[in-house]
């Protein structure tokens, strides 16, 4: 059985959902879920329906990390000795940026939670507005090309660090390009007691611009290019990266209408040079290179 | 019967509660309530799970993930902490989760202010909780009692705020009558939740509803008020016939039958009253008290029935909704709208900590005394302004 059911209202080719089958199909069913608002609430709750088949709960935006904590504790204080795991599955605004207060206090309070935050770099669910996750020269509705402007003007935050640098057990990113990459770290990360922070990739069709059927191949030029890098930290030390045979930044650039303004306009060039540096710095920090 | 602060005396109501987790974010004056709390979980006087969260934002968030999957929560907080929360105070209690709270009362910044008044709880008014409003340090501390059985009675499941005038009974030292634990277990059963999160019987919560589906979740919780209205009242003689200790039902009365001026008020301020109202008494002025107990749901029936027989009330409020008046002010006369003639005076004060003296009860009745006489009446002004520092 789908544990996201089928029929839910998301966009073809919605990245989100297809990260929560891989999520799922990982957990299994003695999960509790908890979201935030964003386009996954949206698309899979509308009352009286729900496309949730296991427990799930959604309160706010901001404080989906706290509401995870509140039930982590509730089942430990009524002696629940049982093997359900808590997990929270929140888009990258509600992680990011207005949840990451919540976050941080559930990581560092050392709650046995396993918070996955789907990126899809922007907040899709209110018009494809600018996030803190957001990259370095895309479009949004906030950020918008313009004729002084390129765009989103500052570099995609670093949220996977700041996890790690709340000396948490287990820190990892992933694709929806890989879903068995996904279902190995997702079983690995409910498998550690204490927080666990995860970031997946999950392109959006409609927020990015490219054709509903080019999801899958979007994350992966994403990773190939080594501008969403894959790996894992344990206890604050990198113990694992996705190699790649790279390819030069472009290729994943062109494919998508939130970056169509560097490939038009003067200067597009040089700004292009730059998403090369941070793949390129990417590739070297980590050793992605094959 | 022990001498004890009123925070203590909270703490240890909350205690023989057993709520199963608590959450809190500490601010003054509420923070003698959490510190108490978290010493008895130090010590293992209470088995309750104690988050110590990083914001009142988060305090309230655990709660609500706590009530959800099951179990007693208790949180308490004050002031900018009580406005910290307010979009997630909605959401509990649309999400129908049965949370309690101790609300401090206190005032609100700009200029901060640490001392008592009542805005921060009015401010909540219309997030749908149940508020009620404590006289003393025991009453503050019973109501905790029961407003769990408020809360969690199965046709309400609504969350309730116990609001305590900071200072004023959070740290008074007063005598106040503890609770045996069998006796507390008797009158309030284990929580019993309808909905719980649990993968044995999955349930979504905190769906999203269309215009077609919207107005009826509010509707519902509209008709949970209403139900509260009378269990507050059952609940409130329940806890008498057990514990012996009474504090009114919706609201409470004080030589109120033959009074010819009533005065309104809540929280700390009564006790005042009642000393001024024995005084004037004594002079020979028909002057009585109500206490407003329950503010959400507002008691408009019991205040109907309760002013019939008076020529002149006067509306104390601790607060004032600017631009136009002090919040109780408003709800009483709307209360008596189309029902009765008496002349009504509203007055703002006791704000920021300001003391309220029996001098300042008496002066208000001379007003209303006058305005009766002169059918000149000024609706709602300020008590004790400094004008010389305007
Ligand atoms: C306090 C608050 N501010 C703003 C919003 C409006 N809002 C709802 S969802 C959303 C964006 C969600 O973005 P993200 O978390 O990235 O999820 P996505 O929709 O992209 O999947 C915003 C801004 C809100 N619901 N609550
Ligand atoms: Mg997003």
């Amino acid at each position: 059985m789908k544990l996201l059911a089928p029929g839910h209202r998301g966009c073809a080719g919605c990245g989100a959902a297809i990260a929560v089958h891989s999520i799922l199909s990982a957990t299994g069913k003695d999960v509790i879920v908890v979201s935030p608002t964003g386009c996954l609430e949206v698309i899979s709750t509308p009352y009286p329906e729900s496309a949730w088949e296991v427990p799930w709960i959604h309160s706010l935006f901001e404080n989906t990390a706290a509401v995870a904590s509140g039930v982590e504790v509730a089942r430990r204080a009524l002696g629940r000795k049982d093997e359900t795991k808590v997990i929270c599955i929140g888009g990258d605004g509600g992680t990011v940026d207005i949840g990451i207060g919540s976050l941080s206090g559930m990581l560092e309070r050392g709650h046995d939670v396993t918070y996955i935050c789907y990126d899809n770099e922007a907040y899709m669910n209110t018009g494809i507005q600018r996030s803190g996750s957001t990259p370095y020269d895309a479009a949004t509705t906030t950020s918008p090309a313009g004729k002084i402007s390129f765009g989103n003007d500052r570099p995609k935050k670093n949220t996977p660090a700041i996890a790690a640098a709340h000396g948490i057990p287990y820190v990892a990113t992933s694709s929806i390009a890989y879903p068995a990459d996904i279902g190995k770290k997702v079983k690995k990360a409910i498998a550690i007691k204490g927080p666990k922070y995860l970031q997946i990739h999950t392109p959006c069709p409609t927020g990015w611009g490219f054709d509903s059927n080019r999801t899958i191949e979007v994350g992966r030029l994403a990773v190939e290019t080594a501008l969403f890098p894959i790996y894992e930290m344990e206890n604050g030390k990198i113990t694992s990266v996705k190699k790649i045979k790279r390819k030069p930044v472009e290729e994943y650039l062109k494919v998508q209408r939130r970056f169509a303004h560097l490939f038009k306009k003067e200067g597009g060039d040089a700004e292009i040079k730059k998403i090369q540096e941070t793949a390129d710095a990417n590739a070297k920090q980590l050793g992605l290179d094959m | 019967m022990k001498v004890i602060e009123g925070s203590y005396a909270v703490a240890e109501a909350v205690r023989v509660c057993k709520p199963h987790v608590i959450s809190a974010y500490p601010i003054t004056p509420q923070t003698h309530i959490v510190e108490t709390l978290s010493q008895m979980v130090a010590d293992g006087a209470i088995k309750a799970e104690y988050v110590r969260v990083e914001s009142e934002f988060s305090a309230i968030s655990v709660c609500i993930g706590a009530s959800a999957a099951g179990t007693r929560t208790y949180t308490a907080t004050t002031s900018q902490g009580l406005a910290l929360m307010h979009e997630a105070l909605f959401n509990a209690a649309g999400m129908r989760l049965p949370i309690v709270m101790t609300a401090v009362n206190r005032s609100l910044s700009a200029p901060l202010s640490i001392w008592n008044d009542q805005q921060d709880t009015i401010s909540q008014r219309d997030t749908g909780w149940i508020q009620l409003h404590a006289e003393n340090a025991q009453e503050a501390s019973d109501t905790i009692i029961q407003a769990y059985k408020i809360a969690e009675y199965r046709s309400i499941l609504l969350p309730v705020m116990v609001c305590m005038d900071g200072y004023i009974l959070t740290h008074v030292y007063e005598p106040v009558e503890l609770w045996e634990q069998k006796k507390v277990d008797a009158f309030l059963p284990e929580f019993d939740p309808v909905h719980v999160l649990d993968p044995k019987k999955p349930k979504t919560f905190g769906a999203f509803a269309d215009p077609s589906l919207y107005t009826e979740f509010r509707y519902m919780v509209q008709e949970a008020m209403e139900v509260a209205k009378k269990k507050i009242v059952d609940i409130a003689n329940e806890f008498r016939d057990e514990f012996g200790r009474y504090y009114g039902g919706l609201i409470d009365e004080y030589r109120a039958k033959d009074a010819e001026t009533l005065i309104l008020a809540m929280g700390s301020v009564i006790g005042t009253i009642k000393d001024a109202i024995d005084e004037m008494r004594a002079d020979g002025i028909p002057v009585g008290l109500l206490k407003i107990r329950a503010y959400r749901p507002f008691p408009v029936d019991t205040i109907r029935d309760a002013v019939a027989g008076a020529k002149a009330i006067i509306v104390l409020d601790k607060n004032i909704s600017m631009g136009y008046e002090g919040a109780l002010f408003t709800d009483v006369k709307s209360a008596l709208y189309g029902k009765s003639g008496v002349t009504a005076l509203g007055f703002i004060l006791g704000l920021g900590g300001r003391d309220i003296t029996k001098q300042t009860i008496k002066d208000m009745v001379a007003k209303a005394l006058e305005a009766m006489k002169s059918g000149k009446v000024q609706e709602c002004e300020f008590v004790d302004l400094r004008k010389e520092v305007l």
